[in-house]
Parts: structure tokens; sequence; C-alpha cells
């Protein structure tokens, strides 16, 4: 594993990865919101999306088999999307037996489409992009310093934080704690204060670090040390290709609606 | 002249638990000192205190000669590093090198001037290969050493160093010695390592109770059983110490 590697980052050397962080999330961003401002009434505009988003999988060599699985992070809001021909007003149809409300039908067909594709392109940028990026990334798209700052700490502590979850679990379930009965509820609600104790002390001691190194409450510029170069104009312009298709795509679907 | 002087150095805690009761210390420009005491003796509170990340309740410090106030604090936070007993206090960025980049940015070096400390305190650390992964990868021994980088990149005149033999194990523990006998800055070893600390300084204090008890050459004070004894410390099994 390199530096920044994150659970869903795949190591890779593609277009796509090269692109610098700060376009793709523009590109990210723009294209999710053309997804979700095209009318649900419609179904060609949304399969020209799904096209754009598989061609960016083959373009990043990003498997089937591997973004599938992961986005099943999607499901709770299914549910939500099931219920709603059940729970809606209006006029009704038959379905196989069953009466269903037909808004609560285009509502259940827009939370699913526009999610799985937003869930899609974000999985895309998550693959294709180091958690060292993305920092740098945000602050030159004009993100304070004070949340990237916070985003930098997050994303080096939170596996110290798990790791140290996992040996206090590893320690109860030593003195003979069953993990699966009930009763573990109140040693795991103890053990989550515990955590955040020691999470409190460490902010405490990291941050009496970054005092003794000078720190003043600027993060200081540090693109000289590693930091990927800028965006060029060109980059822009290529990597906003996949945005503009599909911003075209949402006027398109509003003309002919 | 001197690179530390503390005098009645004061400090209370907010909930009325008093960490230092006077210390005064001198230590001179170059020197190597082990700072040696039990748990909860006000070792890690007095190294906090020399670069004013705590506010002392009553003394003085002074750092070459400077003394320790608001207004000098930026200039004495370069003079003097911290090196934490927990790597992972230190190392925070994505990127070794970055992590090592930090200080010396905030000290205000940028461009060309910023990448030479960088990979000069890489080399000093021997870990000039491992700049662009995530401390998070790396072992206990380099995180420690990265730890000392970045430290070293600020080019501190005074390095104060808490447990720095802590969950090492022998090799790393040995090529730290290594490194740190190498370098050229006064140094303040913090540290229940007695054999760390004869092997590093040539003088000790003793610290107990927030207040310092003994002030020596080090192999006096390691060959003063009672004096170690009434203080909780303890030469392991088998160690003797050499005669200086």
């Amino acid at each position: 594993m390199g530096a920044g590697a994150h659970p869903l980052y795949r190591h890779g050397d593609t277009v796509v990865h090269r692109a610098p962080a700060e376009v793709k999330i523009v590109c990210l961003l723009v294209f999710v919101l053309a997804v979700v401002a095209t009318p649900r009434e419609m179904f060609w505009p949304f399969v020209i999306y799904a096209a754009i988003v598989v061609v960016m999988w083959r373009i990043a060599r990003i498997p089937l088999r591997w973004v599938l699985p992961r986005m099943m992070i999607e499901a709770p809001f299914l549910v939500l999307a099931v219920l709603l021909p059940f729970a809606e007003g209006g006029q009704r149809v038959d379905v196989a037996g069953l009466q269903l409300s037909v808004t609560g039908l285009w509502a259940a067909w827009g939370i699913v489409v526009k999610g799985t594709l937003g869930v899609a392109a974000a999985l895309s940028f998550a693959a294709t992009t180091s958690a060292t990026e993305l920092p740098a990334g945000l602050s030159r798209l004009g993100v304070p310093g004070v949340v990237t700052s916070v985003l930098v700490l997050m994303i080096r502590y939170v596996d110290l934080l798990t790791a140290e979850a996992s040996r206090m679990r590893m320690a109860r379930i030593a003195r003979g704690d069953s993990p699966r009965t009930l009763h573990q509820a109140a040693a795991i609600a103890t053990g989550i204060g515990a955590l955040f104790l020691r999470s409190y002390e460490r902010g405490e001691r990291v941050y009496a670090a970054m005092l003794s190194r000078g720190f003043d409450g600027k993060a200081p510029d540090l693109a000289v040390i590693g930091a990927a170069p800028r965006a060029v104009a060109t980059q822009w312009v290529v990597a906003m290709l996949p945005a503009a298709a599909a911003v075209a795509v949402s006027a398109a679907a509003w003309v002919t609606l | 002249m001197n690179a530390i002087h503390i005098e009645a150095l004061r400090y209370v805690y907010p909930d009325g638990q008093v960490a230092l009761d006077g210390i005064d210390l001198t230590v001179a420009s170059g020197e190597r000192v082990a700072v040696l005491g039990p748990n909860g003796a006000g070792k890690t509170t007095l190294m906090l205190h020399l670069n004013g990340v705590l506010t002392a309740t009553g003394g003085s410090i002074q750092i070459s000669g400077i003394s320790l106030e608001r207004k000098t604090l930026h200039d004495i936070r370069r003079r003097v590093g911290l090196v934490f007993q927990d790597p992972d206090d230190q190392l925070f960025m994505p990127t070794v090198a970055q992590d090592v980049a930090f200080g010396p940015a905030n000290f205000g070096l940028s461009g060309d001037a910023l990448t030479a400390r960088v990979a000069r305190a890489l080399d000093t650390v021997s870990l000039t290969d491992d700049a662009d992964r995530s401390p998070a990868h790396l072992s206990a021994g380099q995180r420690r050493r990265a730890a000392l980088a970045t430290v070293l990149a600020c080019e501190p005149d005074i390095l104060v160093l808490d447990e720095p033999s802590a969950n090492l194990d022998p090799v790393a523990r040995r090529e730290l010695a290594e490194t740190l006998s190498g370098l050229g800055a006064t140094m303040l070893i913090v540290t229940h390592d007695l054999p760390y600390a004869a092997q590093l300084c040539d003088r000790a204090v003793v610290m107990d109770g927030g207040a310092i008890v003994a002030d020596g050459a080090i192999a006096d004070i390691l060959s003063d059983p009672e004096l170690l004894a009434a203080h909780r410390l303890e030469l392991p099994w088998g160690f003797s110490v050499p005669a200086g």
C-alpha cells in the first residue's frame, strides 16, 4: 500500500487516476447535480448517464465485480424507495395484484436511479483518488484551511482509532465477554466512552506536538513536498468531459419534456 | 552561553495538583542531559514548559539567553525541538515528507530551501526511501525516527526527547542511539531506560515529586543504589554501570 491508500482506493495509473483531484471533485459534483436535476419521468437520460459511468469504469480499469458489491452502501435508501409506492396516495395502478401509487412509483424510480448513479459516480472518484491528493485538491478549490486540516487529521487518525477500538474489543473478549449477547451493550457503551476520552487526550497531545513545531492555526502550503501540481487548462477541459456530457443530457431532457 | 536556564519554575494544574515545585536547572550548550525519575515525577510537564506549550505558574525560563515570553514564543519553538513519546502524536500528515516539512514551513521556509531541509532531515534518520509513504505504514522504529526527523528539520538548538527508546526492538533502539549520538544539538533525554541514558548522556538529573532531587555525572548517579531506590529507579538485571 502506498501513501494515502484508503479502503475504496484502487491503485492504478490510468488517465482517470492521473487527473488532478480538484478537477475530479468538480467533475463529480457537476455530474451528480446534472443527474439530480434531470426530470425523473423519463428513461433515456439515465441510460446515457449510466453509459458515461460505465465508460469511466472501463477507462479507469475498475471491474464490475469490484464496484457492484461496494454499491450496497445504498441499500438503506432503497428500502425507503420500496415503501413509497405503497405509502403515497393519489392515482393507483394494479401491478401483480398489488395496488400501487403512480406518484409513489415515479418517486421510487427517481430515488433509485439518481441514488445509484450518484453512488456509482462517487465510487469512481474514490477508487481513483488517494486520500493524500484530497486536501490539496480541496484547498485549491478555495475550501478554508481549517476544513482541509480537519480532513487531513481525520484521514490520518481514523485508522489509529479503529485499531484502538479493535484492541479494546479484543481485550474485552479475552476476559470472557461474548460479543453477540445483549448484555454486552453496556460494555460496548463504556468502551465507546473510554475511546472518546482517549481520542480527546490524543487530540491534545497532537495539538501540543503541532504547536511545538510552530503551528499557529494556519496550515502551511506544502505543495513542493510531493503534492501533485495544480491542474492546467487542458486537464480541466479533458477531465470535465463526463460532467459536460451529463449537463448536456440534463438540458436536452428538459427541452424534450 | 547556557542553552537552558530555568529558575524556580512552578506549575500547578488547574485542579490544584502541584506538578513542578521550584525547578532550577542550567544546561550548557552542547551538553546531553538525562532526566530520570519515576512515573508522575513531572518530567513530561517540565519538557512541555521548555517551548511554552504549557505556561508556568511561576519562575522563569531562558533559552539561549532569550527569556520565554509570549512575544518570543515563536522564536523559542524554533530553537527547542520536542520529540513526543508516541510518534503517532507527532506524525499527522498524509506522507512522511509532508510531516517533516510541516515544522520548517511553519517557521517560514518554502520552495527549494524547504525541499533541501526535508531531504537533509530524512537523510539524517535514514528514511529517504520512505519519504512518500504514509506514517501509518511504517514500523515503530521507523515512526520514531520519522518523528525525530520532523523536529530535526526545524534545526533546533536544543532537542528534548520523551522516552525515545520506548516500544523499540533492540535493533531499532541501537539505531536510534547511533542517530542521536551523531547530532550536535544540546539534548535533554527524559527516560526510565537507565542504560540508554548512560549510553547517550554524561550528566543526569533525577526528578521526583516535581522537584530536582539529584544532579551530577551519570556514572555517579547510577552507581548510587540508595538514591535510585529512594526514587523508584532501578538498574535492569545484569547491568552494571561502565566505569566512566
